[in-house]
């Protein structure tokens, strides 16, 4: 018996793209496979690692944790989505590559996604805040000390 | 003018791509292609035999292309995986079939291997598969295996792999006549890499070339190359494979072949079609590898001020139910373990023993953890009984700086005499003692204690062989365009690889470093390689990469001296540009010495045009002079005679609960000596991870395993791996810079310092606080609450 | 980790999603889904058919009057936890919810969808039993209301029937003279507590809660108790489980700590 599929329009970093989707597809695979959007990345599928997180309508979101089609009356924005109009990297990209806040960049993008929103909702982040607002992501390779640094530089560069 | 860059801060060139969401991990390789999607099928028992398979009902499974299992496996693929790094005594090495024949030994082995449209619809046919298994006895933990009750392998007695003794003198003796003698037993639990991406592996074959391509988020391509030629019948030219960004390894990577690292390419030839494979996390705590677990038993002889006269240790070490990677880890750990110190008569004899569970293989220092575990114990041991500061007893055991290179009388992991180059652990001592506050520790604990509050300092100190051999090698080509092309072939997963090696490039060659751009991991570039493991990415292919580009140097100097008239030794090359040291205007640009390295001219660009201003070559000899090449390149190999010896101290003060047995990092300090630093900021990162690493080893990270060897925390649930909370909020790092002697860059590596000391160092910390002996590690707020109730 | 295949339907209406669930015994709802959807990846749970709630109107309201507050079954925590009319009418709602996880979890999970997922390690649970709080719950044969103290029938086992859908919670408002207090210590900042106590301390009575002591979120009485008393007395109405982070006695003690410590708060 064939797999029903379901005919839905998912909007990404202000582009609409229909695509003919199983039910199950979680959003974190439509993006990397259906739509070619591989920024997003995918380290645990169930939720606490962060590496594929995602905004819904500017929230940060596990895109393993939500179904694509659960998605479609949201405008999501992935890490492909973050950089400047003109191409230049945005100022979380910036700060991270300044302060050293990557190393195999794999959990990246969800920390880009994280912190874009972060300080959309907090502009001018103490240090404490700072941390709190990368508290859900897990990272294995930098010890979080340049990414903490980074949320700090890129309150500045904002 | 181009400034040196050794040893600045340049920022990396990996990191625009990777923080656009352009990164090319294994499991992008194929996205928007249409490959097939395999998944596995793993034993849920950890000891079973396996009666019978039937894949019957997945073959109605719409989507599904193949299903194998041991059957299906011909050749040497039905052969078991080979034992990578075999050794004397290693008299009972075993490894796994790439699907289970017969018998599975752990949780998790693979038993089938199904193809599918995508990987949804794999796991669908993989729940479908119906295996017959005859459950048999596990065996789990160290206690168990050495009980021997039952056994892993019916055809290894006592569950012992592997039996090794070496020494350096007369341990017993010496500590029969030692004036103090105390004896410590140490316990290690497991814990692993957990990379934030797991193992893949992508594969297509071209039958219009009969080649095959192999990408794999592997620690070594030319290893797993040479391993899916062999296995699958092809010639080594046949098979290309690719590394490309990998999301971290810390060890797991560099075991090869895994199962799916042939599985994947045999069905992509099977088939005819791209297959991709990439485990989840799942997959990975059960499928594949975990580190750490030991138990020791030391005994110690001492004098009264504490100098180490006899150190008599056996440790059993828990490999897992197979040794695909040999007996690197412990006996690193029975090496290692010495650290800065020179006991006058040193035994360590461990055994490598079976059990039920998944594989062990190196992870981020691989061993040394265990090793500088029980070394750090022992001093800090014998400073409680003599009632000395633990800082007096290790300077008073220290290598001094004049004794270098220092002779253990050992063999070291890479086969070698375990022979220290050079470090200054005097100086070292005095720098974290500064840095943490030490001397004045007294103080600060009576001023909390007056709060109520609890506290601890710990140190711990390490000596890490690095950059072990063989060998590396590079390939610099300078191209016409004047930028610089360069290949080694070990792989990188996050180090910045490709930064610290332009840095090297740049400088030796005095181009422009955005100019430079460094390829590694991929077996069409550069196909003699060993791997990136042993943190010996910089000493050795950084070695290599100096070399190879001082080679292209000589040559372009010397076609630029010709075509300059003038004499090598008044050339330099700055920004790409050679020119007569003096003489402005007397210069000629690399890109055109790449031109004129290369008889065959056609004038297709800028450089070649220009280049016809000048005439190289000798018109009575042939236009490629004998013992010349056409083009400007440079390939060179590092082999050195044995590792280089990298140290450091680590210092914490904890704060421990009086009422939860909560443990809290108050300060964290660490001296450092990789010998010159390439790019200080790469090595400060480095030490942060390893630094986080080691806490969630110390204080968060087990394997749960229950009796019958099922893993009770497959989860990042259950599995804690730190998150920034749990982390220092500010790591205070010196550096201390002792050159080493073996090449040419007086470095030593640096990638896995940072986690070495920790479990040692948290112990010393905790007990200093709690005033209890802390004899196992990782201990959590309820294993340091059960430790309060038994000491009440 | 992928989940099984499963029929979808997301319905526009309230009435629809009734009777889509009625109709198929095997079907679940999708509401945040933070919880749901690693039980679906793991394939621990494999329903026939998910309806996704999300698209329907007027769930997601959160209402305050002096009584308390209601919250719609698509109200996520985040925005529970940022409301200020709802932290002044029952302040434990923004104490508890500051512990939910992490606030990404929290920005898709919803307050009622905890609830209703039963799991006594989560704060919500708790609270909405220490308060005395209800679930309304509808299906086609009708609405009813579920007062706490018969909502959780075991671990992550609520009664709500299947084809019910937990349209609503409700929160008593904190009354005069009451005070409140929430505390709970985890392995690692934003895990599941290895202990959680809630307090509400009033005139007349001192009611605590725990998560993550027992299988069910459970309430003990420590009216009257002498302050240096009330983590034995809880323990005599308590029977801590262990687990891999913590052993019974150890959280034990956390129930002694954390008692001693919420109650100090709330007085």
């Amino acid at each position: 018996m064939s797999e029903e599929l379901h005919e839905i329009t998912l909007r990404v970093n202000g582009h609409d793209h229909a695509v003919a989707v199983p039910a199950r597809r979680l959003l974190s695979d439509a993006l990397r496979l259906d739509l070619g959007l591989t920024g997003t990345h995918v380290g645990c599928e169930h939720g606490v690692c962060g590496a594929c997180t995602v905004l819904l309508d500017g929230a940060p979101t596990r895109a393993c944790l939500m179904f694509a089609v659960s998605a479609v009356e949201a405008e999501i924005t992935t890490v492909e989505g973050l950089s400047q109009p003109d191409g230049s990297l945005g100022p979380v990209q910036q700060a991270f590559k300044d302060c050293h806040g990557l190393q195999c960049g794999f959990c990246t993008p969800g920390f880009l996604t994280t912190i874009t929103a972060g300080l959309e909702e907090n502009p001018h982040p103490t240090r404490d805040e700072a941390r709190e607002m990368v508290g859900g992501n897990l990272c294995r390779c930098t010890g979080y000390q340049n990414i903490v640094a980074a949320v700090l530089k890129a309150a500045e560069l904002r | 003018m181009t400034t040196k860059l050794f040893g600045t801060k340049v920022p990396r060139v990996e990191d625009d791509r990777l923080l656009r969401g352009q990164g090319r991990y294994v499991g992008d390789v194929f996205s928007g292609q249409d490959a097939l999607h395999a998944a596995v099928l793993r034993s849920p028992h950890a000891h079973a035999r396996i009666l019978d398979i039937d894949v019957e009902p997945v073959l109605d499974v719409e989507g599904v292309v193949a299903v194998y299992t041991y059957d299906d496996l011909e050749d040497a693929m039905g052969e078991p995986l080979p034992l990578l790094i075999p050794h004397p005594t290693l008299t009972h090495g075993r490894t796994q079939y790439a699907l289970a024949k017969d018998e599975v030994n752990y949780a998790g082995e693979a038993v089938a291997f199904v193809v599918a449209t995508d990987r949804y619809v794999a796991e669908d046919a993989v729940a479908r598969i119906r295996v017959r298994y005859e459950p048999l006895p596990a065996v789990v933990g160290i206690a168990a295996s050495r009980a021997a009750e039952h056994l892993v392998h019916d055809d290894v007695p006592g569950n012992v792999g592997a039996r090794m003794e070496q020494h350096n003198g007369d341990a017993p003796a010496e500590i029969a006549k030692a004036p103090h003698t105390l004896t410590l037993d140490l316990d290690v639990e497991r814990s692993a890499c957990t990379p934030l991406e797991g193992r893949g592996v992508a594969a297509r074959w071209d039958p219009d070339q009969q080649r095959l391509q192999v990408w794999s988020s592997t620690q070594t391509a030319t290893g797993v190359r040479a391993a899916v030629a062999a296995k699958l019948g092809l010639d080594l030219r046949a098979v290309d494979v690719i590394t490309p960004d990998v999301g971290g390894g810390f060890g797991v990577k560099i075991n090869h072949p895994w199962p799916e690292e042939l599985l994947v390419p045999l069905a992509a030839m099977r088939l005819g079609r791209p297959v991709s494979y990439v485990e989840d996390r799942r997959e990975h705590f059960v499928a594949s590898a975990h580190e750490r677990a030991q138990v020791q038993h030391i005994e110690v002889g001492f004098d009264d001020e504490g100098r180490l006269l006899g150190l008599d240790v056996m440790f059993w070490h828990d490999h897992g139910a197979y040794t695909p990677y040999g007996l690197i880890v412990p006996i690193i750990t029975s090496t290692q373990l010495l650290g800065p110190y020179k006991p006058r008569a040193y035994r360590v004899v461990f055994e490598s023993i079976y059990t039920n569970t998944v594989i062990v293989t190196p992870y981020r220092g691989a061993g040394r953890p265990q090793g500088v575990y029980a070394m750090e114990r022992t001093m800090d041991a014998i400073a409680a009984y003599l009632g000395k500061d633990r800082t007096e007893v290790r300077a008073v055991n220290f290598i001094q700086p004049d004794e270098f290179p220092y002779e253990h009388g050992l063999v070291f992991q890479d086969g070698r005499p375990l022979t220290y180059d050079s470090g200054d652990y005097p100086a070292s001592l005095e720098k974290i003692k500064q840095l943490v506050g030490w001397d004045e520790f007294p103080q600060y604990r009576k001023e909390m204690a007056a709060q109520g509050r609890r506290v601890g300092i710990g140190l711990a100190c390490y000596v890490e062989g690095t950059g072990v051999g063989p060998y590396e090698g590079a390939h610099v080509h300078i191209e016409t365009s004047g930028k610089v092309k360069v290949a080694t072939g070990l792989t990188s997963q996050g180090q910045g690889h490709q930064t610290v090696f332009a840095q090297l490039v740049a400088d030796e060659l005095g181009v422009r470093f955005e100019d430079v751009e460094v390829v590694t991991g991929d077996t069409r570039r550069m196909p003699y390689a060993v791997g990136t493991f042993a943190s010996r990415a910089a000493v050795m292919s950084g070695s290599a990469i100096h070399l190879a580009a001082k080679r292209a140097k000589e040559k372009a100097l010397r076609i630029a001296a010709e075509a300059l008239e003038a004499d090598v030794d008044d050339l330099e090359i700055t920004d790409g540009v050679v020119s007569v040291k003096g003489a402005p205007g007397a210069s000629i640009s690399l890109g055109t010495v790449a031109v004129l390295s290369n008889p065959l001219r056609y004038a297709f660009d800028e450089a070649s045009k220009s280049a016809t201003q000048f005439a190289v070559g000798d018109p009575d000899k042939p236009p490629v002079a004998p013992g010349e090449e056409p083009g400007l390149e440079g390939k060179d190999f590092y082999s050195p005679e044995r590792s280089t010896f990298a140290s450091g101290m680590h210092a914490v003060i904890v704060e421990t609960d009086p009422d939860t047995a909560e443990i809290t990092i108050l300060k964290y300090a660490v001296v450092h000596d990789c010998g010159h630093l390439i790019n200080p900021m790469i090595v400060e990162g480095q030490i942060h991870g390893g630094v986080a690493q080691g806490v969630g080893g110390a204080l968060y990270e087990r394997m749960v395993y229950d009796e019958n060897g099922q893993l009770q925390n497959a989860s990042f649930m259950d599995f804690l791996m730190p998150y920034v909370s749990e982390v220092p909020e500010t790591i205070d790092i010196d550096h201390l810079e002792t050159p080493s002697p073996l090449n040419p860059l007086g470095i030593k590596g640096a990638g896995e310092a940072g986690v070495i000391p920790s479990a040692a160092l948290f112990a010393s910390a905790i007990e200093d606080a709690e005033g209890i002996e802390i004899t196992a590690m990782p201990i959590s707020p309820s294993d340091l609450f059960t430790l309060r109730e038994e000491h009440r | 980790m992928k989940p099984a295949p499963f029929a979808f339907v997301r319905p526009r209406s309230l009435e629809e999603a009734l009777e889509v669930l009625g109709a198929h015994p095997d079907a679940k709802v999708l509401a945040g889904g933070q919880s749901l959807v690693p039980l679906l990846t793991m394939r621990l749970a494999a329903p026939a058919m998910l309806v996704d709630i999300n698209a329907v109107p007027d769930l997601d309201r959160i209402s305050c009057d002096d009584d308390g507050v209601r919250i719609g079954a698509l109200v996520r925590h985040a925005a529970l936890l940022r409301d200020e009319d709802a932290a002044r009418t029952q302040p434990l709602l923004r104490l508890a919810l500051s512990h939910v996880a992490h606030p990404t979890i929290r920005n898709r999970g919803t307050t009622v969808g905890s609830i209703v997922h039963a799991d006594a390690a989560a704060e919500m649970p708790a609270v909405l039993a220490l308060l005395g709080g209800s679930v309304e719950v509808a299906s086609v044969r009708g609405r009813r209301t579920i007062e706490a103290a018969d909502l959780f029938a075991g671990p992550l086992e609520s009664t709500l029937a299947h084809d019910e859908i937990a349209v609503s919670a409700w929160f008593p408002a904190l009354r005069p003279g009451e005070r409140v207090g929430f505390a709970e210590i985890a392995r690692r900042h934003g895990d599941y507590a290895m202990c959680g106590v809630a307090a509400l301390v009033g005139p007349e009575r001192t009611r605590v809660a725990y998560l993550s002591v027992e299988e069910v979120p459970t309430i003990v009485d420590l009216t009257g108790v002498a302050p240096d008393d009330v983590g034995e007395a809880a323990l005599a109405h308590l029977d801590p489980q262990p687990d891999i982070h913590a052993t019974a006695a150890y959280r034990s003690q956390l129930v002694r700590v954390l008692t001693r410590r919420v109650l100090e708060q709330a007085a």
